[in-house]
């Protein structure tokens, strides 16, 4: 037959060819992405156009006739006079939208959480560190102990906590983070940088230095814990270790240095907490609470015990069928009338039991659908094999339904990020509030655009942060089934 | 004949298979309904340790339900399932101690996708056994050599062929030391080609003497491997027997045309 015949290779010793270049390099790229029809070509191109004009029409105002010095009100003209956007209003008001009332001279309390968050955050969400550099050597240990005493002893002696004294919190913190060599070196420059742009990350105060000489005991004490745990407990794992400390102790740091009023620090008034800060309490508190809660109500919704699956349908389907503005009156509101006289409890306290069980339930569902999805053979298998109930969710079930879910949990996430700003209503100032405060200020009346230009480009990086992180998550977890 | 039923290149077992006289599953009188349908009727089964049976009939007629009563991934409504002496009831305890000993594989592998092939192994011994790690791994390990794939310890079974799937989920089982191994349609959801590893892997099992249940298709397993055939339709065992006398003269006639049907290509 005349096909043999024109076969260029025997059957079976054909080689590979590289594909026509309309398949590869800029080319391919331009042409499947771009160019591939002439409907696709034009939307390109009108695009393109679109978008040239959004950017010239936006980034004068944005940022080339834009006012970026002087510190008061006279470096900008008053609004209608000015082409350009006034960042300098943001400079004065900067302290306010990060934290609200709170007072000056304790802001290190608020910064040294961050740091603390920061530092315990990074190893665990970024798991390219070497393993070898994650646990620090006992010989830094032992030095960096040292300077940390002396750094102590130091601060209280000569009354005024010196930014010596913050530089060796920071060393600790590397050392307590168990980074090792690396950024134990790292973290004092970091401090410094820090020391030098004025963010406080030692107490002013007289008052609170006693506070801070314990706080930074409390992490000698954890470090040491941290590094001599193996040799108490063999089967300690650092990572989990960590990840248990900034859901158990973490919290309680942060209450002790927020809130004051015990062993050594000054109190602050929650009526005084606001800004990114409180923001950020009231996110984070509903991120971390939400989670383990809509599990464990997930779980209960499929269980076979009637008893457990109707509280955990009455309760999803109750919160879920509140708007969380009703949820906030209520807590405001509503709640102190059933309680007894004398019984009160602090307003931001009720705000964030609201935003927690409202984000639980629905975490539950979000969880429930994660659960659906995986087949029923996965359940087989571990019974067959012996596990008990919570140990075939936790180690074969959970680990798959949570991976499933995660865009669900991520949106979820940022959905409550945003929905913080409702406490608003309730005469608790976030972000937003704080906004929206200030641009009430008499002399600087009409410089709101800006104002909620900042706070929408803030929400925008935390909720960019998150979405990024958990497409880098997905791929992580990514383990070629299906 | 009997060439007829044997898979081609299929390991002949040399070592002869003792059976010894100590019963590790009774079954008496079982009875199973999924709602209004009678599923399971009147199933009475003994079975002895290191026996071999092969339970085959067509689709719907129970089989895999049986297998799967004798673990309890099925409840079953009337009658007596003892497994070594353990009867099988609501009580959790029970359940637990009958499913240490009682191994299973499944037709669509059942791994833990997010587990690599190692951790699949060492998740039940570690968890349920509370082996220490670096026991469980040895053992996993030389399991795996058993199945002849260790060089496939650390991928995950997304990365394997479904042979290499069947046969580290047989390695599972296996590493939990069970007993019993029911086998539910092991190798109905594979390529031709890779059949006969994973029936080379059960025909060894074989060979050590594990008692083994087998729900499948493949009749040259069947009458090479089994010391007994049950075949089964509308949920009742209709006909047991020797694999010889099973194949070459069955008595009933639904096994006849079953047996016509299955052997008609």
């Amino acid at each position: 037959m005349s096909t043999v015949e024109t076969k260029a290779h025997a059957p079976g010793e054909h080689p590979d060819w590289t594909p026509p270049a309309t398949e590869i390099g800029v080319r391919g790229w331009l042409y499947h992405n771009l160019f591939s029809s002439w409907p696709n070509s034009i939307l390109t191109v009108a695009s393109a156009a679109l978008l040239a004009w959004i950017l010239l029409n936006v980034l004068p105002w944005l940022f080339f006739d834009a006012y970026w010095s002087g510190d008061d009100r006279s470096a900008c003209p008053a609004p209608g006079e000015r082409e350009g956007a006034c960042w300098v209003y943001i400079k004065v008001w900067f302290k306010q939208l990060m934290y609200g009332r709170y007072p000056d001279e304790m802001l290190w309390r608020i910064n040294s959480a961050y740091v603390l968050l920061a530092g315990g955050l990074i190893p665990l969400l970024v798991p390219v560190v070497p393993e070898r550099l994650v646990s620090a050597p006992a010989r830094w240990r032992k030095i960096v102990g040292g300077l940390m005493v002396a750094g102590i002893v130091l601060s209280v002696l000569t009354g005024a906590p010196s930014w010596f004294g913050a530089i060796f919190f920071w060393a600790a913190l590397a050392m307590f983070v168990g980074y090792g060599a690396l950024l134990a070196v790292g973290y004092p420059v970091i401090a410094v940088l820090l020391f030098l742009v004025d963010v406080p990350l030692h107490p002013h105060l007289p008052a609170d230095s006693i506070g801070w000489a314990l706080f930074l005991a409390a992490l000698v004490a954890l470090q040491g814990l941290m590094a001599f745990a193996d040799r108490i407990w063999p089967r300690f794992s650092y990572k989990p270790a960590l990840g248990l400390m900034l859901l158990i102790v973490f919290p309680l740091v942060c209450l002790y240095l927020f809130a004051g009023g015990s062993l050594g620090l000054k109190s602050v008034e929650t009526p005084l907490w606001g800004g990114l800060f409180l923001t950020l309490v009231i996110a984070l508190t509903g991120i971390v609470a939400s989670l383990p809660l809509g599990v464990v109500l997930a779980l209960g919704r499929r269980s076979n015990m009637p008893v457990v699956k109707a509280v955990c349908v009455v309760f999803i389907e109750l919160w879920r069928g509140v708007p969380l503005i009703t949820v906030l009156f209520m807590a405001s509101v509503m709640f102190p009338l059933f309680m007894p006289e004398g019984v009160n409890f602090d307003k931001l306290i009720r705000a964030l039991l609201g935003v927690m069980f409202f984000a639980s339930a629905y975490m539950a569902e979000v969880v429930r659908g994660g659960l659906q999805a995986i087949p029923k053979g996965q359940y087989e298998a571990a019974d067959a094999l012996g596990l008990s109930y919570w140990k075939s969710m936790g180690l074969v079930i959970l680990p798959q339904a949570l991976k499933i879910v995660i865009p669900g949990i991520v949106n979820t996430f940022i959905g409550l990020f945003k929905d913080t700003t409702l406490v608003l209503i309730i005469g608790l100032f976030d972000f937003l509030g704080m906004a929206q405060a200030v641009s009430t200020n008499p002399d600087w009346l009409g410089f709101y655009v800006e104002g909620y230009v900042f706070v929408a480009f803030g929400f925008w990086v935390f909720c960019f942060g998150m979405s990024r992180y958990s497409i880098y998550l997905e791929d992580k977890l990514q383990t070629g089934h299906r | 004949m009997s060439d007829n039923f044997a898979v081609e290149g299929l390991e002949q077992p040399t070592a002869k298979m003792e059976i010894s006289d100590e019963v590790m599953i009774q079954i008496a009188g079982m009875h199973k309904w999924y709602g209004q349908f009678h599923v399971l009727k009147d199933i009475n089964l003994t079975v002895n340790k290191g026996e071999r049976i092969v339970v085959c009939g067509p689709s719907g007629s129970g089989k895999s339900t049986m297998i799967r009563c004798i673990n309890r991934l099925e409840e079953h409504q009337q009658g007596q399932i003892i497994v070594e002496g353990t009867e099988l009831t609501g009580d959790l305890k029970h359940i637990e101690i009958i499913r240490r000993d009682v191994g299973m594989v499944f037709q669509h592998f059942n791994l833990f996708p997010h587990l690599t092939v190692l951790d699949n192994l060492t998740l039940a011994p570690i968890w349920v056994r509370k082996t220490p790690r670096e026991e469980a791994e040895e053992i996993a390990m030389k399991l795996l050599e058993r199945v002849k794939i260790p060089e496939q310890a650390k991928k995950f079974p997304g990365q394997l062929s479904g042979g290499q799937q069947q046969r580290v989920a047989i390695a599972r089982s296996l590493c939990m030391n069970p007993k019993i191994m029911l086998f539910d349609e092991p190798t109905s959801a594979l390529d031709p080609e890779m059949i006969k590893e994973v029936l080379d892997v059960m025909i060894e099992l074989a060979k050590e003497g594990m008692t083994m249940l087998v729900v499948t298709h493949e009749m040259g397993f069947a009458k090479t491997v089994a010391n007994r055939v049950i075949f089964m339709d509308g949920g009742e065992i209709i006909e047991q027997n020797e694999p010889q006398e099973f194949f070459n003269n069955p008595q009933h006639g639904r096994t006849k045309l079953f047996l016509s049907q299955i052997l008609a290509h």
